[in-house]
């Protein structure tokens, strides 16, 4: 557990980055974790195919809350391009923890990244399953 | 804390070769049994015994080995009987879980006695196994769900029952204890009244029957449900206790092999119970295994089972309402009370809660419990739940609330 609960992550959930919502955005889009109710909904702002601005509302443990402030702080400013193809192992690297034999706080590490996927891909709820992103 | 507990916990332990393992450096403290039971080392055995010795399919052959697995599939149907004082054997149907056996009264009996404005009778505190089946017969049948309320202590508001059991209901379906809030509710009560108006009742004893002695003829249902899983049985066997005059005038569940009398090539006639409801090979090793377990608890003793999850539940009471932040729901004394204790902790998501708890060797389950209309309810999205059973010590409990207090600390 304290490989789970590093400053890091505690640090990120008490105090989220990014964390509000955007007057106008171009992207707007919620997704759940039926298993535990954890929710994070993720807003864009784009301009010239580059995300501008970028805020995220939820409510979830503090892996769930943390990935989704780690990942916002990285996808200011990055082209839609990129954005699309940001894979599930990057976002692991950054929360920079070990989850990958953890299945279940595997989904809640990866709720942001599933929430900015299905925004940008304009899809309206990813399968439960859809791990691979 | 002192301990009346009428059996040794320290050699009951000692059977579950899970118990002597550790997590993370810890001693494993199994706080999860709400959710499945860990199993003795005789069910291990009875389970390995029966693929090592005589695995052969039952009621067909004639060789040695199939006359031995059917007589001691049999022979377990005859244990879960008594076990539950059923007037015959022949009223017990084994099934694959809680959730098959109530499904299995949904479809039979509920698809041919539902008419539409009927009305069935369920709690705010059941487990969704408890709902939806009822919800997909009654949009097949246009039969109406009504929910009795809890009260603050998630106890059910029993004064509802004069409005809300009426003429027209034809169905209540409770739970004998809640698995989130550990309530026991008054079954005998509630049966009395459902039959008064001519409703037949059935009880989820998913987690009631693990724990305390239960005895159909005591409590007055007309079906009752429960898992081999949460009593120290293996998974994928479970049973539906019925009154065989209602078993009897219930279609079949499903079609196939062993449920048959005659078949013809456009129609068949259906065996009797309980050979009716059991289509296809069932699980055969585990219901011999069911039947082991069954043995085990009742060498033990159900009701000295009870007192200990009293004492307990008594010590856990006393340590979690002193946790800092500490909410808990359910009842906040022992009186008609089971072991299941849900709460949320202020500032940490229950997840967390539970992962904090595992990194010290500590297993408790986090999220709805498949209750989310109850924790609807107390608007919360999750909590943490531990909950006990015959191999849990006061002390597991100290470690809980102790862990509790450092994921306080962690999260300030
Ligand atoms: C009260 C209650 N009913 C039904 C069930 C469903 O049991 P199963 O999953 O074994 O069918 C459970 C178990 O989680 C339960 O606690």
């Amino acid at each position: 557990m304290d490989d789970l609960y590093q400053q890091q992550i505690l640090e990120h959930a008490k105090y989220p980055h990014n964390f509000g919502r955007l007057t106008e955005p171009d992207i707007s889009h919620e997704e759940h974790n039926p298993l535990c109710g954890d929710r994070v909904r993720i807003e864009l702002l784009i301009e010239n195919d580059i995300i501008t601005d970028v805020r995220f509302e939820g409510r979830g443990c503090a892996i769930s809350q943390a990935s989704a402030s780690l990942l916002t702080d990285e996808l200011k400013g990055m082209p839609v391009e990129t954005a699309k193809a940001f894979s599930k192992e990057e976002l692991l690297d950054l929360i920079g923890i070990p989850l990958t034999r953890n299945p279940t706080r595997l989904k809640c590490a990866l709720l942001s990244l599933k929430a900015l996927k299905a925004g940008l891909y304009g899809i309206d709820h990813l399968n439960e399953d859809d791990d691979d992103l | 804390m002192s301990t009346l507990t009428q059996f040794d916990v320290l050699a009951i332990r000692r059977e579950f070769p899970i118990l002597q393992q550790e997590v993370h450096g810890h001693r494993l403290a199994f706080l999860d049994s709400a959710a499945s039971s860990q199993k003795p080392r005789q069910v291990i055995d009875c389970l390995e015994d029966y693929y090592r010795r005589y695995n052969a399919n039952v009621h067909r052959g004639v060789y040695k080995f199939s006359e031995e697995a059917t007589f001691a599939y049999e022979r377990a149907r005859g244990k879960v009987a008594r076990f539950i004082g059923a007037a015959s054997q022949r009223e017990i149907i084994f099934t694959r879980n809680t959730t098959e056996s109530i499904n299995l009264v949904a479809q039979t009996w509920g698809a041919t006695n539902l008419r539409p404005g009927d009305h069935i009778l369920l709690s705010l505190m059941e487990h969704h196994s408890n709902i939806v089946p009822w919800q997909m017969i009654a949009q097949r049948t246009g039969a109406i769900l009504d929910y009795l309320s809890i009260d603050g202590e998630g106890r059910l508001v029993l004064e509802e029952l004069d409005q809300k059991l009426t003429e027209q209901t034809k169905l209540v379906a409770l739970t004998q204890q809640s698995n989130m809030l550990g309530t026991i509710n008054p079954v005998r009560l509630i049966a009395d009244r459902a039959h008064a108006v001519g409703a037949v009742m059935l009880v989820d004893g998913a987690q009631s029957v693990p724990h305390m002695p239960v005895n159909v003829a005591e409590l007055g249902c007309d079906f009752l449900a429960f898992s081999g899983h949460k009593m120290c049985a293996p998974t994928g066997i479970g049973v539906l206790w019925g009154r065989r005059k209602l078993l009897e005038a219930m279609p079949p569940f499903m079609g196939g092999g062993s449920m048959i009398k005659v078949v013809e090539l456009k129609q068949s006639t259906y065996a009797d119970v309980p050979a009716r409801f059991e289509a296809g090979t069932p699980a055969i090793g585990e219901a011999i295994a069911l039947g082991e377990a069954i043995d085990y608890l009742s060498t033990i003793g159900m009701e000295a089972i009870y007192q200990h999850e009293v004492e307990l539940m008594a010590y856990a009471l006393e340590r979690l309402v002193n946790v800092p932040g500490l909410t808990l729901y359910g009842p906040l004394t022992t009186e008609q009370r089971g072991g299941a204790f849900s709460f949320t902790l202020e500032g940490v998501h229950p997840h967390d809660v539970a992962a904090i708890l595992d990194g010290q060797g500590i297993a408790v389950r986090a999220g709805h419990h498949c209750t989310q209309p109850l924790h609807r309810h107390f608007d919360v999205p999750a909590t943490t739940r531990a909950s006990f059973y015959i191999y849990n010590l006061p002390e597991e409990i100290d470690r809980l609330a102790v862990g509790l207090e450092k994921a306080s600390k962690l999260f300030q």
